[in-house]
């Protein structure tokens, strides 16, 4: 018994893998946020008046809202009050670069170090990769060979310079600059992201994909994504992110917003690995992102599959906006949390076009003192006959710390719609496991195995290789939470 | 091949097992009968290293081995293997790939190599065969709608798979049906030999005329109160356990 309390608590304290730092020169912008940093952000980047324009009017609406403190509450979570003065808004690698081959030995050593090679000759073949150190994209690989289709897949900051027009298009109408708290202050200060556009009738051939990486110490993250599939077009796109120990917090405030028109369809997996803390809850990345998709056309499809394993607060509802006539929202996802980690996450699937369907299925896991909340809104407007929804959200507990909480908001305006939610809470029992062990499968393997039994339907939506990862990372972060 | 003596276990609050003497040899089949709350499960708990189940005091030697030593996935790894008498649902992980999974586990903590998963399937095709269980039972997930007796038949073809030194039987007849029991019964003398060791438990004779044992013990308050051949099970069918309840208590 007490060999065994050993090693648990070894294994408890098994480092997070991802938790180094790399030294590399950045540059940073003065601490806290103001006027000037704004300006700052948009001339380091030779940003057109009009997008300027944009960032102001938000930094000018987060200051309201700041001085009104009208940081949201709403949420499950606990968290001591961030100071936005005591941090900064942008850091980049110092060099400037123009190709792969310029990028920083380090930096490519730390991508390597996750995982993700660069080089494009030893990459995986079928997925592009476009990576974000800190404030920065600093590769975007396979970038020809999707010119040729005619897909534009970068940074955020280069289709500014390169594609004006189709930025100025989309930017915001999906999550316009006063849409919520973190939105807004993500709208002034964005730094960078990924962007991506498929053509009319194009099906991307290969995987999309950006990988984020907080470096730099005190450092806000706040990455912008805009993806657009264009009448007609499919694609799928993979995010993934890290960050290094630190004892203090990070804020992490994403904005992701995807427009489908016509007959367009686009999946959009995560698989989030932030540094969740210590054991102790302390440090760890707060991650409060917002995430929406917008199925303009008809027969559009929007799916969004997320493995939530990371950060020490996650705050996050990718949702879809059914504009479009039988359009279809898709929404599923894992959601982890253990040692001190909290999780609020769900969706809003927004029924306004005919005939639109959605589903939600979300799986919910605490270990250890984790909290999770499955918060999910379902709202069928007036003019969506036909409207169907399913929604299942699952819970499953590991020790008797650790709690679960479901809030599914309802509010359907159309009699002519169809809304089914279903809910189950279980918990891993000494009975199950005590089976698998009496069958030779050692306790580690067998928390792992019950636990991506219970995510099965969410895993098998994930690409491929990511899907396997994504399977490694629950095992990996459920190690020693079972005593 | 096993050797208990003076077993005392307490699970929950409550000494189940008060001084457990049980010697089996490799090849024998041993039937402990007893009325409930006897501590038969309990027994069976012990023996294959339920951690809810505290041993306070005795000793168990398993092929020259400390048994109460050794963690419950390593007892399995040296040949015990139990035959629950409720077998637990684990959604969403088939019954192949689980299956799969405890072999190659066992195989690799005993250095040898994993099986492939064309191997795997060739293997349990043959087994299933034995306990005539349909293919389509190996695809869904453990024991998840099973019935009561396809539960039980999966038991056995877990133990014809893994194929244990001493495998404990814990009233793998409770709820099946007289054909479901020819099943597994069946299955169970198919994998009888020189090298392995039954303990069956359960309450009825019924099953003992299927699976013939070579002793029959009765435990009764947490100690055996009895042991003989098989026709003490025949004697117990007439004449109850209150007798030996009465003589236990005494004792």
């Amino acid at each position: 018994m007490a060999e065994a309390t050993k090693d648990l608590e070894r294994l408890t304290k098994r480092e997070y893998k991802y938790g180094f730092v790399t030294d590399i020169e950045a540059e940073e912008f003065p601490k806290g946020l103001s006027e000037e940093v704004v300006r700052l952000i948009s001339a380091k980047k030779s940003e057109p008046a009009w997008l300027l324009d944009w960032r102001l009017k938000a930094y000018r609406r987060f200051c309201e809202q700041l001085a009104g403190d009208e940081e949201p509450t709403w949420a499950k979570v606990r968290y001591p009050k961030i100071d936005y003065q005591n941090m900064y808004y942008y850091a980049a690698p110092k060099r400037k670069l123009e190709s792969l081959d310029e990028v920083d030995p380090e930096l490519l050593r730390t991508y390597e170090k996750l995982g993700i090679p660069l080089a494009e000759q030893k990459h995986l073949a079928g997925v592009a990769v476009d990576a974000v150190f800190d404030s920065i994209s600093v590769a975007t690989t396979y970038k020809a060979e999707l010119e040729k289709l005619g897909i534009l897949f970068g940074s955020f900051s280069e289709a500014v310079q390169k594609h004006p027009d189709l930025v100025r298009k989309y930017l915001g109408s999906v999550v316009p600059y006063s849409d919520n708290f973190f939105a807004t202050l993500n709208s002034a200060v964005f730094s960078d992201g990924s962007f991506a556009y498929i053509p009319p009738g194009v099906r991307c051939p290969m995987e999309l994909s950006t990988y984020f990486r907080i470096n730099a110490q005190a450092t806000g993250q706040f990455e912008r994504t805009l993806i657009i599939a264009d009448e007609g077009a499919y694609v799928s796109y993979l995010e993934g992110c890290t960050a290094p120990m630190r004892d203090e917090s990070q804020l992490h405030a994403a904005v992701v917003e995807l427009v489908a028109l016509d007959d367009a369809g686009i999946k959009y997996s995560t698989v989030q690995n932030w540094y969740p803390g210590d054991e102790n809850g302390v440090g760890g990345i707060y991650n409060f992102v917002t995430k929406r998709g917008k199925c303009q056309g008809r027969r559009s499809k929007i799916s969004w599959t997320q493995v939530e394993t990371g950060s020490s607060i996650t705050w996050k509802y990718p949702s879809c906006i059914l504009l479009g006539d039988n359009s279809v929202g898709e929404f599923y996802s894992v959601a982890l949390t253990t040692n001190h980690q909290q999780a609020d996450t769900g969706t809003k699937m927004i029924h306004i076009g005919k005939n639109t369907r959605s589903t939600i299925l979300s799986k919910g896991i605490s270990a250890g003192h984790g909290e999770n909340t499955y918060r999910g809104l379902v709202r069928i407007q007036r003019k969506a006959a036909g409207a169907r929804n399913y929604s299942q959200c699952d819970s499953l507990l590991l020790g008797s710390q650790c709690a679960a909480h479901t809030f599914p908001y309802l509010e359907v305006q159309n009699r002519n719609a169809t809304v089914e939610h279903e809910a189950t809470t279980s918990r891993i029992g000494e009975d199950q496991l005590f089976y698998c062990r009496q069958r030779g499968i050692s306790q580690e393997d067998a928390v792992s195995m019950i636990v991506n039994g219970f995510c099965k339907e969410v895993l098998r939506e994930l690409p491929m290789e990511f899907a396997v990862e994504a399977q490694k990372l629950l095992g990996v972060s459920l190690e020693g939470s079972v005593g | 091949m096993l050797e208990i003596k003076q077993l005392h276990a307490v699970a929950g609050d409550q000494e189940i097992l008060r001084g457990i003497d049980l010697r089996v040899r490799a090849g024998e089949v041993h039937a402990i009968m007893g009325p409930n709350g006897s501590g038969k499960s309990t027994l069976a708990h012990v023996l294959s290293g339920r951690p809810s189940v505290e041993v306070t005091r005795g000793e168990v030697r398993y092929q020259g081995h400390d048994l109460l030593a050794m963690e419950a996935e390593k007892r399995a790894t040296a040949g015990i293997f139990l035959a629950f008498q409720y077998p637990v649902e684990i959604p969403g992980v088939s019954n192949l790939y689980f299956l799969k999974a405890a072999l190659n586990a066992i195989r690799k903590r005993r250095g040898e190599s994993e099986l492939d998963a064309i191997d795997f399937l060739s293997l349990a095709r043959e087994k299933m065969k034995l306990v005539e269980m349909d293919e389509k039972l190996m695809q869904r997930a453990v024991n998840e709608g099973f019935s009561g007796g396809e539960k039980k038949r999966n038991e056995i073809l877990q133990m014809a798979i893994l194929e244990p030194a001493l495998a404990i039987l814990d009233e793998t007849d409770s709820g099946l049906d007289i054909d479901a029991l020819r099943t597994v019964a069946g299955g169970v003398n198919a994998l009888r030999g020189p090298e392995r060791s039954f303990i069956v438990i359960t309450h009825y004779q019924r099953l003992l005329e299927h699976i013939v044992p070579d002793y029959v013990h009765v435990l009764a308050g947490g100690r055996i109160a009895r042991s003989g051949g098989k026709e003490l099970a025949l004697e117990l069918e007439q004449r109850g356990y209150a007798w030996l309840e009465k003589e236990a208590a005494a004792g």
